[in-house]
């Protein structure tokens, strides 16, 4: 029996130790917003929070989550907007409708999650410093837009 | 072109209220479905493009598929503009897979019974229109969403729709249609203050006869159209709701994991799925023609089950072919057969033996993975006398037919519901059946719906690819380092015919292709056969250029006198690019210009050669002609796409051959730009006015001989074969590797 919360709700899951963490949200759950992209945890579509840190969750045993607080896409705004209502967007998720960033959109999740992770350890980046932390694949090559809106946030 | 006699564009009374407004250029032997469908009375309806309801909502109904490439939100601002309605007030459906809204018989309409109304002719390029013949069904592709559905039917049925409405309201308050306006959803008539909402009117211009030839707006008068709308599919992006075709999930689903048989085109011999079939969660395990499919009721659990299997495949006679053997097999090819004609002007022959100077050069590109980000998916659920498909496709249309006949459903038996796609870039076109084969004869052996998947190792082994080609060039240059001779043979086979020919003024020429067909599938991968001969062509020119002592800007430019729009895109690009002016130390500029799909493009990169000897792309600058553009922000956006896209493949793109098989198996052998290695992009949109052309793919072209020119200038090295990254710069020309 696996038990974590999954943006903040517990869950008790009799699901083998070994099954990666992406496949329990998706096919155990059917939470769909984050992403099967490559199952090796090389491109980053499956990023999640994990205790506010981004990890690969196709990649990541729900064993190794066991009591802890996962974050997914579809929670992120709630576990960090202040006074939350329904809809709300964070300043990442904010600035991503901004400046246009996803196209087909299918790396965004994993992007977003990725980025929001950096800038809460690092909330003004370098551009070695975003280049470092975030190497997610995005094969329709949103990566000038991801950079504008990261610098946008980070000097607001 | 005649003006046909026969109505095109037609109106309805819709469901619930309102009128809709739609198009009638298809087969007759489909107006009886469509009349059945849509039609009242004695209305011969076919594709619907717009809805008005009461409330003043107008629903535009795009028959083209969301990839990413923005058409969704550029369509409907098509329609919305000509209508003259909110843009607040507008709302975008994906139109149903169904005949109505089939691309193809748009254009095979328009082109044979229907012909092309003399009054568009001017809106529709050539090609848009070839391309839209050509993809039969329900095909996004060949960026010709906008030019040539956008141009043709949403303008259109926005214009009539206005028209229509003028006139109701006209008639209600007894004055000259001439002295209403209308604006933001409403007719107004100034002179007596009174005004209507289009909702208002909706019910009453459902009965009136459409404009036979609506007046469409001139580029001054375009209020939606030219601004940088934000797209509508962004929302739903960025907080995890946006639904692809691998989301479809119910609790009875299954899933399947699947093995093909990894030299393409052997069988299943024998299959020992003991040990799988103990695995949890585990159903069954399937066996077709080609390839083995465990089916759990997690994808996870499918997958791990499937190592259990153990498979044994046909041998075949391309067991040992290598990427190696391929291309001596296209040398081969060139060397013993004179081709196919592709173009010929003067006598290249002739002029190659007179030259003062003769070059050489032998170019090669490999095979490419399409690696959309969503791996390739198909739901298929099969259920009482009818079938139910959920995958990403560029064309829902042709997919409803290919899971019918497998399942020997009727087309209408079946629905395909839609999603967005996770990526396309040609891998969901048509003909790439490969999953939705699979799936679809995987779920006829359930009840429930089953989900197969392939994992990224399966799509980066199964693709249709881009094709390897290879191109060896003659030119002869006279005394004055003129160009009087350019001969290009290369292997095919030809997706795009065209792609070799240059725009350059040289009298003599002689471009030649033979089959070049082995046994690795290909397919259209994004700008198809310009992406290799565009690398190809703008490198060779780059050669003949320095050889001729010349600036490769310069050279250019004075060869392509009789082509104003590709000098205007390469002097807006040069000089953004600060061509000519100094440079960081170590920095170099390479340039490259391509036509395709109706627009032209320019790319200038800055490169240089770090410490370890990579070339680092810092900045690229692009120019384009695409006549001008319905959506500024989406056009730049296509351009920076196109460029990584490109750029992707230039640096690090190469799909191996190794006993018949593909080597690589995800993306730490199929390397991406990221982050760290994506360059400064700076577009530029150059709107000469001229027909609409494409954007999702005429970035893509130029970029790898842009980046190799700028290498040549820093390095003295001529990159013949791609990709960049197995060429070592630390010392000298040496190739790395093999």
């Amino acid at each position: 029996m696996a038990t974590f919360k999954i943006n903040g709700e517990e869950h008790s899951l009799d699901v083998e130790p070994e099954m990666p963490l992406l496949w329990v949200l998706r096919d155990e759950l059917g939470m769909i917003g984050t992403k099967f992209g490559c199952g090796i945890a090389s491109c980053g579509a499956c990023t999640v929070h994990v205790n506010g840190n981004a990890v690969r969750s196709c990649v990541l045993p729900v064993s190794a989550v066991e009591g802890q607080e996962v974050t997914t896409i579809e929670g992120l705004a709630e576990s960090s907007v202040a006074f939350y209502e329904p809809g709300a967007l964070t300043a990442v998720q904010q600035a991503w409708i901004d400046y246009q960033v996803p196209q087909c959109g299918y790396c965004q999740s994993g992007m977003i999650m990725a980025v929001s992770s950096l800038l809460t350890v690092n909330p003004n980046p370098t551009d070695a410093e975003i280049d470092a932390s975030i190497n997610n694949v995005c094969r329709c090559g949103s990566y000038p837009r991801v950079r504008k809106a990261i610098r946008s946030i980070a000097s607001a | 072109m005649k003006i046909s006699r026969r109505r095109f564009i037609l109106s309805s009374a819709a469901a619930g209220g309102g009128v809709l407004i739609g198009y009638a250029a298809t087969r007759p032997s489909r107006h009886r479905v469509a009349n059945d469908t849509l039609a009242q009375g004695e209305e011969r309806f076919l594709t619907s493009f717009l809805k008005i309801e009461p409330d003043n909502k107008v629903i535009v109904y795009v028959n083209h598929s969301e990839m990413g490439q923005g058409s969704h939100t550029a369509l409907a601002m098509m329609a919305a503009d000509e209508l003259d309605a909110a843009w607040e007030d507008v709302a975008v459906e994906q139109a149903p897979a169904t005949d109505l809204y089939a691309t193809g018989d748009m254009a095979v309409g328009f082109a044979g019974e229907f012909d092309v109304p003399a009054f568009l002719m001017p809106l529709i390029e050539a090609s848009a229109m070839k391309i839209a013949q050509i993809g039969n069904l329900q095909t996004t592709g060949g960026s010709a969403s906008i030019r040539f559905t956008g141009q043709m039917g949403m303008r259109v049925a926005g214009a009539a729709a206005r028209q229509m409405l003028i006139q109701c309201a006209s008639e209600q308050w007894a004055v000259p249609a001439s002295e209403c306006t209308t604006a933001l959803g409403y007719v107004q008539h100034n002179a007596s203050g009174q005004s209507l909402s289009y909702g208002e009117l909706a019910d009453a211009a459902a009965a009136l006869e459409p404009p036979a030839e609506p007046v469409l707006k001139d580029r001054s008068q375009f209020n939606i159209m030219g601004k940088a709308i934000s797209r509508v599919d962004i929302p739903a992006k960025v907080d995890g709701s946006a639904f692809y075709g691998l989301d479809y999930k119910t609790d009875d689903m299954l899933f399947a994991a699947i093995r093909l048989a990894p030299v393409f085109g052997t069988k299943l011999v024998s299959v020992d799925a003991s040990e799988a079939l103990k695995r949890r969660g585990v159903q069954r395990v399937i066996e077709l023609e080609d390839s083995v499919a465990v089916v759990a009721d997690n994808y996870w659990r499918a997958k791990e089950a499937l190592r259990l299997v153990k498979t044994e495949f046909e041998s075949s006679d391309n067991d040992d072919i290598s990427s190696a053997d391929i291309a001596a097999q296209f040398d081969a090819e060139l060397e013993s057969s004179g081709g196919s004609e592709d173009f010929e002007l003067g006598d290249a022959g002739g002029n190659l033996e007179l030259a003062e100077d003769q070059i050489e050069a032998s170019y090669r590109v490999p095979y490419l993975a399409h690696a959309p980000m969503e791996p390739m998916n198909c739901t298929v659920h099969l259920h009482d006398g009818i079938g139910e498909v959920w995958t990403s496709t560029q064309d829902p249309l042709a997919v409803r037919g290919r899971v019918a006949s497998l399942a020997g459903l009727g087309e209408n038996d079946v629905t395909h519901h839609p999603s967005y796609l996770g990526g396309g870039f040609g891998r969901r076109l048509p003909f790439n059946w490969n999953v939705i084969d699979h799936a679809t004869k995987i779920a006829m052996e359930f009840s429930v719906p089953v989900k197969t998947v392939f994992s990224r190792e399966d799509d980066m082994q199964q693709d249709y690819y881009r094709p390897a080609v290879t191109s060896n060039f003659k030119a002869g240059l006279n005394g004055d380092g003129k160009v009087i001779a350019w001969q290009n043979r290369y292997t095919g086979p030809v997706q795009t015919p065209g792609a070799a020919h240059i725009p350059y003024d040289i009298a003599n020429q002689s471009i030649r292709y033979v089959d070049g067909n082995t046994h690795v599938p290909v397919a259209a991968w994004r700008s198809v056969d310009h992406s290799q001969q565009t690398f190809f062509t703008e490198s060779f020119i780059d050669e003949l250029a320095h050889r001729a002592g010349t600036n490769p800007f310069q050279f250019r430019m004075e060869l392509l006198h009789e082509h104003p729009r590709h000098q205007e895109v390469l002097r807006v690009a040069a000089e953004a690019a600060g061509y000519g002016r100094n440079l960081p130390p170590g920095h170099a500029l390479g340039l490259a210009v391509q036509e395709s799909f109706g627009s032209i493009c320019a790319e200038v990169a800055e490169v240089s050669i770090d410490a370890n000897g990579r070339p680092i792309i810092h900045k690229v600058t692009a120019a384009i002609d695409c006549g001008w553009a319905v959506n500024p922000d989406t056009a730049e956006a296509q351009i920076e796409s196109g460029i990584i896209f490109g750029l992707t493949a230039a640096m690090y793109g190469e799909i191996t051959i190794e006993n018949g098989r593909v080597a690589q198996n995800n993306f730490p052998d199929y390397e991406m730009v990221r982050m760290a290695t994506s360059p400064e992009i700076d577009v530029h949109i150059v709107e000469s006015g001229e027909s609409l052309g494409g954007l999702g793919e005429p970035a893509t072209p130029p970029i790898a001989a842009a980046v190799t020119n700028a290498i040549y200038i820093l390095t003295g090295q001529r990159i013949r074969e791609l990709p960049i990254s197995r060429h070592d710069f630390s010392q000298g020309s040496s190739l790395a590797g093999g």
